[in-house]
């Protein structure tokens, strides 16, 4: 029953959201029941409706990671954008770098952007372990740090001479570009995320490595007592959040861009932080949150379009959803239905 | 401005947080709103339609369309540049019917309409930014492009009559060409008017970065700059930052008068309006819209702002000759003797490069008064 309740309360507080932003549509002259016919049918509705959600999440699912594994430990990490820009930098430098390799090409720029990716949070999480430095404060500094230090790279030291007015790196060879899964118009970054979602859940919930983890994040001074190399864990988890944040910059850059450039800085990481609180850091929870949102976010045109709406009602509708989420929270344990224990003396 | 939007971001946002007012329910569109108009077109911004710069601009071009018979408008601010936009071109075409789209950000073309176009052949897609070639891109997409740096030239007139410090400011997003084409023809405007005049630059690395405009702008003013352009998607924050440090004010992209009409000058501004007419008439009477095409003043691509109150009356002379010259063609910004700011020569005497030289179109230097650099 305390299963089922971690599945209904947030299902309830997800519902009690948006019927809090319907009474605001309301308010404001719009009808709730076109604008959720709208989202559903941009979203959900069609198969390319589909498609435009799924390809959105793809990069989600990464980011989301970078925050919800060393959340386990206890550590707020909000600043995987900054690992996401410095992936793709890699990513895309080493693409140009080692022409004619085929899939091995593909494979190297992966190892080169989580490569990034992990030396880039791992440092945030060596901070916090030899410095004491808060992780939240230092990852955020350094996504700035991160975005400016790619600026510099793809407009200077890596940049394609003839990339006049949009400074980018060397264009990548088409067999360096990751294709569409097959039967549908969604890149691999797809599959890469749901695999990377999955691995990261048994590694959490049925590792001993993930069981320690989650013990540091109980409780530090309890890990440390029973002998838990709590330095070394936290090196490796924030390493493999790194990783992920920084596989999602490689995907980008060769599912999408096709070189790397100022636009991969496009928020991903900070959607992240989104989904993983609202998955509450649960690897395979992350999946379908990712897809809802990137649903949100695939309707909020034809929303804009049909219903004379700014972009910044998905951001309100987000809000509202996660506050209510948020909320959600301080009724866990409250209601005598997830209780059988309590039915009896009732 | 764009008057009849019903609602703008921050009123919505500012209406949600006080939640007053009662309205009535809206009224129940059907879910497949049938649109029987002959041409739907769509146009995408990388941001917010009343940011009084770059997509505001284009936001202004498109609602010139409405007024035309048979057309059917629809639009989505705030576009990034990455998968969303490819998914946002699909979405127009399959759920508005969207035939023709003009996706105005630069970093929209490649690789994003690229991968559309092949995909969608019955769709037109233009682009701002006139990076399509023949040899290399699909025949259903176009660009156009406007020679704007005669703008800046025209801007540099008015800021060289209005300096008393003999020192004017640029607040400039990137060092890319038609950047620095734009910095360029600013000082050498204002040099038309007195040789002495230099022009400091200041690069904040961003297009769109509020906190770091108005910084620059500051740094300026502390260096005795006392007129003052840019080169960034919204210049709003550049125009009050200066407005108030009491500098006069060079608008860009769109017209900023209404932000300090004491202090503004003039502005280069877009002339969407015409162009996107132009190309809308041209479809809907059966005809194809060239694939490449570029036009400046002469062309009513570009207009400047009406002159202030505060522009001289021996401004104004020079400045509606000047106007006068431009609007003949092939005028030339870029001429011989001149040196960059590190002494290699540009153009020796006699040489020039007139507004449509494609050599500007890989401008790489900053010229002799322009205090400043690159790298």
């Amino acid at each position: 029953m305390r299963r089922s309740e971690a599945v209904a309360l947030p299902l309830l507080a997800l519902i009690a959201g948006l019927a809090a932003f319907g009474v605001f549509l309301l308010l404001l002259g719009k009808s709730p029941i076109d604008f959720y016919g709208y989202v559903y049918q941009a979203g959900f509705g069609s198969a390319f409706s589909w498609e435009n959600t799924l390809s959105r999440a793809a990069p989600l699912l990464l980011a989301a990671l970078c925050v919800a594994i060393p959340a386990r430990l206890g550590l707020v990490v909000i600043g995987g954008e900054g690992a996401i820009v410095l992936g793709g930098v890699a990513a895309g430098v080493t693409g140009a770098s080692f022409p004619g390799l085929g899939l091995g090409g593909i494979a190297l720029m992966a190892v080169a952007g989580a490569l990034t990716g992990a030396l880039w949070i791992g440092a945030v999480g060596w901070m916090r372990v030899r410095r004491g430095v808060n992780e939240t404060i230092s990852s955020l500094l350094m996504a700035y740090i991160a975005i400016a230090l790619m600026n510099h790279f793809v407009e200077s030291v890596f940049r394609d001479p003839a990339s006049l007015n949009k400074p980018s790196t060397a264009p990548l060879e088409e067999a360096y570009r990751l294709a569409d899964m097959p039967g549908m118009a969604v890149h691999w970054g797809l599959g890469i995320g749901l695999v990377a979602c999955i691995v990261s859940y048994i590694v959490m919930e049925r590792t001993t490595w993930g069981f320690a983890a989650r013990i540091v994040g109980g409780n530090v001074r309890a890990a440390q007592i029973q002998g838990l190399p709590t330095g070394r864990l936290i090196l490796g988890f924030t390493a493999l959040a790194g990783s992920f944040a920084g596989l999602a910059g490689m995907v980008e850059v060769s599912a999408v861009h096709g070189s790397a450039n100022g636009s991969l800085a496009a928020g991903y990481g900070y959607t992240g932080i989104l989904i993983a609180f609202l998955a509450r850091h649960n690897a395979l929870a992350i999946i379908p949150v990712a897809v809802l949102l990137a649903g949100f976010e695939a309707s909020s045109g034809l929303v804009q379009r049909r219903l004379d709406l700014p972009d910044a009602t998905m951001l309100v509708l987000q809000g509202l959803v996660f506050v209510a989420i948020l909320v959600s929270e301080t009724l866990v344990g409250r209601f005598r239905l997830f209780k059988p224990e309590t039915w009896v003396r009732a | 401005m764009i008057d009849d939007r019903q609602f703008n971001r921050r009123g919505f946002l500012k209406s949600g947080a006080s939640l007053v007012g009662l309205a009535a329910a809206g009224s129940l569109l059907p879910l497949s709103a049938a649109r029987a108009a002959p041409l739907t077109v769509g146009f995408i911004y990388v941001g917010a339609k009343d940011d009084f710069g770059y997509n505001q601009a284009h936001a202004e071009g498109a609602a010139a369309l409405k007024a035309i018979e048979g057309v059917t408008l629809v639009e989505e601010e705030n576009v990034p540049e990455t998968v969303d936009v490819q998914k946002t071109m699909e979405s127009m075409i399959n759920f508005d019917g969207a035939s023709l789209i003009f996706p105005t950000s630069f970093g929209y073309f490649d690789p994003h309409i690229l991968a559309m176009a092949p995909k969608y052949p019955d769709v037109r897609f233009q682009h701002a930014g006139g990076m399509w070639s023949a040899d290399k891109h699909p025949m259903n997409v176009g660009s156009y492009f406007g020679y704007i740096g005669m703008g800046q030239y025209l801007n540099g007139i008015a800021a060289g009559h209005a300096t008393k410090t003999k020192k004017i400011g640029f607040v400039a997003a990137k060092p890319i060409p038609q950047v620095l084409l734009n910095i360029n023809s600013f000082l050498l405007g204002a040099r038309s008017v007195d040789p002495t005049i230099t022009c400091q630059v200041i690069f904040t690395g961003e297009w769109s970065m509020a906190v770091k405009e108005a910084e620059a702008v500051n740094a300026l003013a502390d260096q005795g700059a006392d007129v003052v352009t840019c080169h960034v998607d919204g210049p709003k924050v550049v125009m009050e930052t200066g407005a108030g440090r009491g500098m006069f004010l060079c608008g860009y992209h769109a017209s900023q008068a209404s932000l300090a009409p004491d202090k503004y000058l003039t502005g280069a501004e877009w002339n969407w309006a015409q162009v996107y007419t132009e190309m809308v008439n041209t479809t809907l009477s059966g005809g194809t819209i060239p694939n490449f095409v570029r036009g400046g003043l002469a062309q009513g691509f570009i207009k400047m702002s009406p002159l202030g109150p505060a522009v001289s009356a021996e401004a104004r002379t020079q400045f509606e000759a000047t106007q006068a010259e431009i609007m003949k063609g092939g005028f030339a910004a870029i001429k011989g003797p001149l040196k960059d700011n590190k002494g290699n020569v540009i153009a020796t005497e006699g040489q020039s490069f007139a507004e449509d030289d494609v050599a500007l179109e890989s401008m790489d230097y900053l010229v002799e008064g322009v205090v400043g650099s690159i790298s």
